[in-house]
């Protein structure tokens, strides 16, 4: 529901803005105007430019990466409004936020909640500045789906942990510098017996092999432990209390994974890629109708994919606590990503299925990696089809037939 | 599966047990290895030219079997299961071009070699990244053919080009006036941009004003086999698959939600296997043939759209590894779907058949 702004806080959102314009005036180099290069783990190795860095580094500062984190560990403390200031002005700049990955969008959400003071001084600000890579060491080859069910071992050994086992497809294991992982301390338990880890990626007995995916990059890893030495300062929250700080990472993950978050659709819409692929009549008008009807039927879906996704935002805002429809969220972004993703190929015909070459542009071969990419999203951060089963149990109280 | 003869029957398994022997998926990524914008074994194909299938559809007396479309559908089906990159299609369908519109003179002069293996040819229709035979613009002047060809499949293998021109089909032999540009699609086959300038061209004269039609929906029925045998595959390997993972202590395949997702594919897939069994049987019968061209490529299309997305998402991450067979149908599967006309160009076209 809008309200209508107090006059003051109308006045100092104006302040607030007119500072945000400033610094960006001041700050954002023009050459990276348009471009956006965010830290996030899984796109590959980083090779900053100056211009990259100098950005990266003023926004860290300030703790704009991360607006709404506190401010004592180094976020930006700013209210909601302030942030969705702050994200107006970016992008009416041609400005990106450079501060990004798993560290932003997962593991610092968590351990903000979670996480002792001493975790949060040392790992809080490193996020919020951009300096500081993180994986995710959940899945292993026989739990994903039933991920409860992990293997990897983490010992007690008095001051430290032992681990040992074996995660698969963390992403961008091979460039991150750490890993929050869930391990087992107790084998009795399938869940209680699951406890929260920090791993150091350069630790001794960490190896990683890289994974090629079907759109041809490597952007996962398997990833071995071997009698991994783990201080015990790196266990967050109790032994056994793995499986519930687990869960609520992955309620970030799936947040943010719908694509409902701002700038989770960047780049030409559909319409435009059908006018400069296909025909137009005089009007400007599409002139295949059939095409035109499928557009606008996926835009009618996903405008009102949109409103669904800040209704959950506003209902659990005011319910303080996770609203019901926030579970449908990740299935329905993620489907119509994929399907928007069909479509443009579609509409370019074999001009959209590029692998390689001169005679493809960057953005047409770019759109054929994320299209293959993309299946990833319904099988990822819990599955189309797990959610479903949450969905039906959870939110609806359907039970097993068993 | 259709009811089958004797020789139907032998033929099949022989192409299953050359294919599942001779000619794996790890065969095909030999090739996709090696770069060569060729894209095929040229030995593989020697070896299925000695088998007789480059002349499954070929007369007789111009060195082939005389088989027909059913016959050499079922080796196509037998070679999509396992991605094997060949010519076949391409030459068969150029041989029926010249089969349906050739002169004695051409007919003699070019099945045999193309029954023996000896010579390939492929269809150079469309000039765009669009099936769109309305808007051809090649064009002859005495005996000279311009214009340029988009996405030609099997273009570098090729020594004979099967051309659509505005007035009609003219066979092309590779050389002088033509250059190849290659494509490299996600399949990773032979595909080429052809620009043709001022190429000696032979007219097929003796086909009537619809010969490009004709050979469209041989074109389409034939293609419609090869995902047949992809959507076989996708569903045969997933649903072992899901027999076979354990999650949450039981197999997958145990899953209420899993069954139904795989009893509607496989209702889907018997649909699929249908339409395009009716296709090849309405070429060799010669009735109702544009009609069920469009049903079996449309029902394909259809088909393995959604099957190649959901053997990727049945399987979770191990689907999304380069590694794994799976993806290679999905790049495959779209390269298909978009050639000889996409569901919703046949769609339209179906329509304007039926008079509405
Ligand atoms: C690109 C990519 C990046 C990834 N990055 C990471 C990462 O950084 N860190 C990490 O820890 N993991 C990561 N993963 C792993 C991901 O979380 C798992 O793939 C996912 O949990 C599914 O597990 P699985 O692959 O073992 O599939 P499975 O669990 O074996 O599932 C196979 C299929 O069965 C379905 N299924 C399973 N159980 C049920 C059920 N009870 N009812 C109905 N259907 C069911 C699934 O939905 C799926 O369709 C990544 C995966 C991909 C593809």
């Amino acid at each position: 529901m809008a309200t209508q702004l107090e006059p003051e806080a109308r006045d100092s959102a104006d302040v607030f803005r007119e500072e945000v314009r400033q610094f960006i005036a001041d700050k954002f180099p023009e050459e990276l105007k348009g471009k956006s290069v965010s830290l996030s783990a899984t796109e590959g190795p980083i090779k900053e430019t100056d211009a990259q860095k100098a950005w990266r580094e003023a926004m860290g500062e300030r703790g704009w990466g991360t607006p709404t984190w506190p401010k004592e560990y180094g976020g930006g403390g700013l209210n909601r409004k302030q942030a969705a200031i702050l994200n107006e002005e970016l992008a009416r700049a041609g400005a990106y936020n450079p501060i990004g990955g798993m560290g932003v969008m997962m593991f610092g959400p968590t351990l903000l909640e979670y996480g002792s003071e001493e975790q949060k001084q040392e790992h809080i600000p490193p996020i919020c500045r951009g300096e500081i890579r993180w994986c995710q060491g959940y899945s292993e080859p026989n739990a994903g789906s039933d991920l409860a069910n992990l293997q990897t071992m983490a010992e007690d050994k008095g001051d430290h942990y032992l681990v040992n086992g074996q995660k698969t497809w963390t992403s961008g294991g091979q460039w991150a510098d750490k890993c929050f992982a869930i391990v087992r301390t107790d084998r009795s338990d399938k869940h209680k017996g699951i406890s929260f880890l920090l791993i150091d990626m350069d630790s001794p007995g960490v190896e990683v092999r890289p994974i090629t995916m079907i759109s041809g990059t490597s952007p996962f890893c398997e990833t071995f432990f071997t009698d991994v030495k783990v201080p015990k300062e790196n266990l967050v929250g109790e032994e056994g209390q793995g499986w519930t700080i687990g869960k609520r990472l992955l309620q970030h993950e799936r947040t943010n994974l719908s694509g409902a978050a701002p700038g989770g659709r960047a780049g030409a819409s559909l319409a435009d890629i059908a006018k400069k692929y296909g025909r137009t009549n005089q009007d400007g008008t599409l002139a295949d109708p059939v095409l035109r009807d499928r557009i606008a039927d996926f835009e009618i879906r996903w405008t009102s994919f949109l409103h669904t996704a800040r209704r959950a935002v506003e209902e659990s805002k005011a319910q303080g606590g996770v609203s019901e429809i926030s579970s449908a969220l990740k299935k329905l972004g993620t489907k119509l990503g994929q399907e928007r993703a069909e479509m443009t190929i579609e509409i370019m015909g074999l001009q959209g299925l590029g692998w390689e070459g001169d005679n493809f542009s960057p953005v047409e071969l770019q759109g054929v990696r994320a299209w293959l990419y993309g299946k990833a999203t319904t099988i990822y951060g819990g599955s189309t089809e797990i959610q479903n089963n949450v969905i039906a149990k959870r939110v609806l109280g359907m039970l097993d037939h068993q | 599966m259709a009811v089958l003869n004797e020789e139907q029957e032998m033929l099949r398994d022989m192409a299953r047990e050359w294919a599942t022997n001779e000619s794996p998926v790890t065969e095909f990524r030999k090739v996709r290895a090696s770069g060569e914008p060729e894209a095929f074994d040229r030995d593989a194909y020697s070896a299925m030219a000695e088998m007789g299938w480059a002349g499954i559809i070929i007369p007789e007396e111009h060195g082939g079997s005389d088989f027909g479309f059913m016959s050499v559908g079922l080796v196509v089906e037998e070679l999509g299961k396992t991605l094997t990159a060949s010519p076949l299609i391409a030459t068969t369908l150029a041989a029926s071009a010249i089969m349906l519109g050739g002169s004695d003179e051409q007919k003699a002069k070019w099945l045999p070699k193309l029954a023996s293996g000896e010579a390939i040819a492929t269809l150079a229709i469309d000039e765009g990244p669009h099936h769109d035979p309305q808007a051809i613009e090649a064009s002859v002047s005495g005996g000279k053919l311009t214009g340029t060809k988009a996405f030609v499949a099997e273009a570098h293998g090729a020594d004979l080009f099967v051309v659509a021109a505005k007035d009609g089909l003219y066979l092309v032999e590779k050389g002088d006036g033509v250059t190849l540009t290659t494509r490299r699609l996600t399949d990773q086959r032979s595909h080429a941009d052809i620009a043709f300038d001022g190429a000696a061209a032979d007219k097929l004269a003796n086909g009537g004003d619809d010969l490009l039609d004709k050979v469209l929906d041989r074109a389409r029925v034939l293609t419609a086999a090869e995902m047949l045998g992809m959507a076989q595959i996708v569903f045969d390997t997933t649903l072992a698959y899901l027999k076979q993972r354990v999650q949450f202590n039981q197999v997958l395949s145990s899953f209420q939600a899993l069954q139904h997702r795989m009893a509607d594919l496989f209702a889907d897939l018997a649909q699929m296997r249908s339409a395009v069994e009716a296709g090849l049987q309405a070429v060799d019968s010669g009735a109702g043939v544009s009609r069920a061209a469009i049903v079996a490529k449309a029902e394909a299309n259809r088909v393995l759209h959604t099957m190649s997305n959901e053997g990727i998402q049945l399987h979770g991450g191990i689907g999304m590894t380069d590694e794994y067979d799976i993806g290679l149908y999905l790049k495959r599967a779209r390269v298909l779907e978009a050639a000889w006309g996409t569901r919703s160009y046949l769609k339209n076209r179906f329509a304007t058949l039926g008079g509405y």
